[in-house]
């Protein structure tokens, strides 16, 4: 069989859209680094197991490696570029920097995303729940007790500020 | 990876087309997951991937009818995880969905996946075999329907024939007068395959199942139906020695997650939990 496998996919990542070509066998986390330069999401394991790649897809946390990018037209993506900058950090990228939460900063990105999607989803997450919505998350420097208490204090200011 | 066609039908009629034309060197994508990780290591290289995501009758999600429960085979993990009257009625399912992966991979993993992949320690399995399910097949010669311990023949073997899926599960309403519960032993909470996993399911008639994961070729159940289980004048120690002998019936092997006879002497501690938590579970009921 002959093998075609370039195909156009339009995909919006951080508000922003793209209309590209991408090879059937690249995976989005290829795509987003190699292809778009955005290199946020980070490629650890490559097997799903550190959750160094996790993005947003239609505002589910998944693991960038383990989806082709092909799979994914008609999307919307959000990486941690698209939470804040150095001009502007989002809630919990400042918090993460407050806590100490960040050491070697690999598993940073991924990690965030993880939280983010938690906060979209339970904005009052138990200590026991961050531990769990972060558990496909590995880090190797922090020990995640500072990680799991800067989640927490975005959720406690995010209520604070609610009332 | 190596490289391949992808292909994304819309309809099922146009998988079957693509499936005859593709010769049978073709893998289907659902979730991606696990194909993922073996197209990466080259275990698999296939010519074509056919992406099933966007086929409407396989996604017919999860429907309540009065006499059973059916999910389409695309229905995620997370999805199953997160389901009210599925947390009420099989709660072993939902413990045993909770505990796959990460969150990240509940967020892509398919229950049809789980199953077709026929991992020995698919965790969704012993929840599904306890509560009698059956896997719905559908190809060109039409539909099928077996019970889930027929569909899964061995380590990555259904029994699905050539150019044939999975188009749902079904699970019949499981009675008032039963429990359920599931129990897992791993080295890391998430993201660990099962060192062994199993679900409990106690009846009030007096009959106890257990059905047991990671400790053979294939998840499977045993029963004991003389009520010693569930009688009151039998004491935790005897019933300890009953659970004990019952799980004599599993062949574990040793792996890289830990001995055959730690997962033999594991299996007594876990199935006394589940049967316990089930049993808490039916007097909760009465």
């Amino acid at each position: 069989m002959e093998i075609k496998n370039v195909h156009e996919i339009t995909i919006n990542i951080n508000d922003q859209p793209y209309t590209i070509g991408v090879q059937a066998h690249h995976t989005l986390l290829d795509v987003l680094r190699d292809q778009l330069d955005i290199t946020g999401p980070k490629e650890c394991c490559g097997v799903g197991e550190c959750g160094a790649c996790t993005v947003l897809l239609d505002g589910q946390a998944v693991n960038a490696c383990l989806i082709l990018a092909v799979e994914v037209d008609g999307s919307e993506i959000i990486t941690i570029e698209g939470l804040g900058g150095s001009v502007h950090l989002s809630p919990l990228q400042q918090a993460f920097i407050d806590a100490g939460a960040v050491q070697c900063g690999f598993c940073t990105p991924g990690m965030i995303m993880a939280a983010q999607y938690l906060l979209n989803t339970y904005p009052e997450p138990t200590k026991e729940e961050v531990r769990v919505a972060l558990s496909g998350n590995l880090c190797r420097c922090t020990g995640y007790d500072r990680i799991i208490d800067a989640v927490l204090s975005v959720s406690r200011q995010q209520k604070e500020r609610v009332k | 990876m190596n490289s391949f066609n992808y292909y994304q039908p819309k309809n099922i009629e146009d998988l079957f087309d693509l499936q005859e034309c593709s010769a049978d060197n073709y893998r289907l994508l659902a979730g991606g997951t696990d194909l993922l990780v073996r197209l990466k290591s080259g275990s698999i290289t296939p010519e074509a991937i056919i992406d099933i995501k966007r086929i409407p009758s396989l996604n017919s999600g999860i429907s309540i009818e009065a006499d059973k429960v059916t999910f389409g085979a695309l229905t995620l993990m997370a999805t199953l995880e997160s389901d009210e009257f599925l947390e009420e009625n099989y709660p072993a399912l939902t413990e045993a969905v909770h505990n796959i992966g990460s969150v990240q991979i509940r967020n892509r993993a398919t229950i049809a996946g789980n199953l077709c992949n026929a991992s020995p320690a698919a965790d969704s399995a012993p929840a599904l075999l306890i509560y009698d399910a059956s896997v719905v097949c559908v190809s060109r010669k039409g539909e099928r329907t077996l019970p889930l311990q027929e569909f899964i023949k061995g380590p990555g073997k259904t029994a699905l024939v050539s150019n044939e899926i999975v188009k749902q599960i079904v699970m019949p309403l499981p009675s008032q007068n039963q429990a359920g519960a599931f129990s897992r032993l791993t080295r890391r909470k998430g993201v660990d395959l099962a060192t062994i996993n199993l679900c409990c399911q106690v009846n009030q008639t007096g009959k106890a199942r257990f059905a047991l994961g990671a400790v053979g070729p294939v998840p499977f159940i045993v029963e004991e139906n003389e009520g010693l289980l569930l009688s009151t004048d039998i004491s935790s120690e005897v019933k300890k020695s009953i659970i004990s002998k019952l799980m004599e019936k599993a062949t574990p092997i040793s792996d890289v997650r830990a001995s055959k006879e730690y997962r033999q002497a594991m299996l007594t501690v876990l199935g006394w939990r589940a049967f316990n938590t089930a049993i808490e579970r039916l007097q909760n009921k009465i």
